[in-house]
């Protein structure tokens, strides 16, 4: 039985803490604009598309730079959000599962947004025609027809941002204990003289971890699949 | 609950212009051949598409009025839709499908009608069923039963049974016979077989093209030869009210009177005195010069020949008109005798050298008529 070292006990448990509040947080908001995007007819709706996407194709170092810029202390809204509600993300791990959420939201998104597209829109005449309004039918079909997409994107996101690192190194820096997630803790080991046989462990964690994520998305997407074939 | 609808609408180069009116309860059926508007009127009325201009008003309710920029919500219309693909929620079991409607609706149903409707339907044994798990027929029921718990004013049935084979169409067709029979619901029915019409329909609204070309009764349209066309190639015929005179288990046959012409059917499993309605079709019907002896077919008819008229080259559409004692005076179109329809060829025609007003029979077998309908 191999037991982990207590610095790797912390980066593992921080990056599932930071991973798991960026998914949560960003969940419903990435419900919100999947089903405006998949169906929503809303002029600005095809900026709101690239908007989402934006992180995609961005370098994750330029989404922290971006972050440092809007949250760090001194800059207007950072400060503002400091001095009004103490709230600081600069050098913290709220920080990284701020970043975190930003760049997994696509993944959640897009999820979400597919199965969305794949529910037949004639179910939602059959509703209205038996007296559902629109927010009835949100939450009476939508949300119950997209549940195994939104867990879906969920785990895709968690796995995605369990793996950033140029955005979370960029915006909150290298702190064991508060930002040194397991990515940087596996930078650290390797730029430390001897720490091949950490840097070793944390990958072999880290490879553990997505495969168990890749798993349990790929169960999600067969009840999708097995749903939808109906 | 009375329903007109006056409405115009544009499809893109499709035009589409329906006036009619419904007084009666009872199924009118909105007939046409594919691609005529049927579908589009329905959605009209349930609210699923906004017409260019009109007005549609259901009991003392308008549910759209362009002049006065009326166009009342689809949930507020109170309209039972069955859609072709049932669209039963596939997250949902049977029961809770089946009272989507009925939860959000004021003016619920009391539950004994509630009961009453799901065994009518034959669905009680299927409540914990999940939608994939049933066949066709099972979800066009449950669909049915679902738009009938919400308590609708009228009921829309876009081709119910179009995507269900023979056999399953035979499974479905008596519920849509007693819900025709027990519920006083106007219902619509879109559809392009004359067989389930002639079956079902009280009334009927005849499209062709966007337009309303007639409306009436069954018997009436049925009989229009003009309408005959639409009928398709092969099923022309005649629809006629008859009552069962007697009935022989043994032998398996009932006897029906249709206006004191006895006619042979196989056997029916209603009561003596019970009203049906006689399905003929043209092309079942043979014309004979002398009463032919030696012949399986039961029905041997003494008719008149009223009309006779080229479908197209090779064959004839020729009317008949029950009984030998019609003066030439009386064969004319308003004559009020029953009379029923047959196509033949044109050579057959002259082999027996028939003409207008010629005294004839009829030769109908018993195993072509559809005689399984009761009447309200």
């Amino acid at each position: 039985m191999i037991t982990l070292t207590p610095a790797e006990i912390d980066a593992l448990l921080l990056s599932l803490r930071i991973s798991g509040v960026a998914v949560a947080c960003a969940l419903p908001l990435a419900v919100l604009t999947a089903t405006a995007l998949a169906l929503g007819r809303f002029p600005g709706r095809f900026i709101l598309d690239a908007c989402v996407h934006l992180p995609l194709i961005l370098p994750p170092v330029v989404m922290g730079y971006l972050l440092l810029i809007g949250f760090g202390t001194r800059a207007p809204l950072g400060a503002w959000l400091y001095e009004t509600f103490d709230i600081r993300f600069v050098f913290s791990w709220t920080g990284a599962a701020l970043a975190s959420a930003i760049v997994s939201f696509p993944f959640q998104v897009r999820a979400i947004r597919l199965s969305l597209e794949n529910v037949n829109h004639g179910l939602y005449q059959a509703a209205e025609s038996l007296g559902a309004g629109p927010i009835d039918r949100f939450f009476s079909l939508t949300l119950p027809l997209a549940w195994p997409g939104i867990i879906a994107g969920a785990i895709t996101a968690f796995a995605a941002s369990l793996g950033e690192f140029g955005a979370i190194i960029t915006f909150v820096s290298n702190i064991p204990g508060e930002t040194r997630t397991l990515p940087l803790a596996i930078y650290t080991a390797i730029q430390t003289p001897g720490g091949e046989l950490a840097a070793a462990r944390l990958a072999a964690l880290s490879i553990g971890l997505a495969f168990t994520g890749l798993l349990l998305s790929e169960l999600a997407m067969r009840r999708i699949r097995k749903r939808n074939a109906s | 609950m009375s329903i007109s609808v006056s409405i115009s609408h544009q499809i893109g180069k499709f035009a589409l212009d329906a006036d009619f009116s419904i007084e009666e309860p009872g199924i009118t059926a909105l007939f046409g051949p594919s691609g005529s508007g049927k579908t589009t009127i329905i959605n009209i009325i349930a609210g699923l598409t906004r017409p260019r201009r009109g007005r549609v008003q259901l009991g003392d309710r308008v549910l759209f009025d362009h002049a006065r920029n009326i166009n009342l919500a689809i949930r507020k219309r109170r309209v039972g839709y069955v859609f072709q693909d049932a669209r039963l929620f596939p997250h949902m079991s049977v029961h809770d499908n089946l009272y989507y409607g009925a939860k959000r609706n004021r003016l619920k149903l009391p539950a004994s009608d509630q009961q009453d409707i799901i065994e009518m339907l034959g669905i009680h044994k299927l409540l914990h069923r999940q939608p994939n798990n049933l066949s066709g027929g099972e979800k066009q029921r449950v669909a049915l039963g679902r738009a009938l718990l919400a308590n609708p004013d009228v009921l829309l049935l876009d081709e119910p049974l179009s995507a269900l084979d023979q056999a399953r169409k035979e499974e479905i067709l008596p519920y849509f016979e007693s819900l025709r029979d027990q519920r006083k619901l106007p219902i619509l029915y879109v559809s392009h077989a004359i067989d389930e019409v002639a079956r079902l329909a009280d009334q009927m609204v005849v499209i062709d093209n966007g337009k309303t070309l007639a409306n009436g009764s069954v018997f009436d349209m049925l009989g229009r030869t003009d309408l005959a066309p639409l009928a398709g190639q092969f099923d022309t015929g005649t629809v006629l009210p008859a009552r069962v005179a007697s009935r022989d288990p043994k032998a398996q046959v009932s006897f029906l009177d249709c206006a004191g012409q006895r006619i042979v059917v196989p056997y029916l499993g209603h009561a003596i005195n019970t009203p049906v309605r006689l399905h003929i079709r043209a092309r079942d019907v043979m014309i004979a010069r002398t009463p032919p002896a030696g012949i399986s077919a039961n029905n041997v008819i003494p008719v008149t020949i009223t009309r006779m008229a080229g479908s197209n080259n090779d064959t004839l559409d020729i009317s008949l008109a029950f009984g030998h004692d019609l003066d030439a005076i009386h064969t004319g179109p308003t004559s009020d005798r029953p009379s029923i329809h047959a196509r033949i060829t044109s050579w057959s025609a002259n082999r027996l050298n028939l003409g207008l007003h010629q005294k004839v029979f009829a030769v109908i077998k018993s195993v072509t008529v559809n005689g399984h309908l009761r009447e309200q």
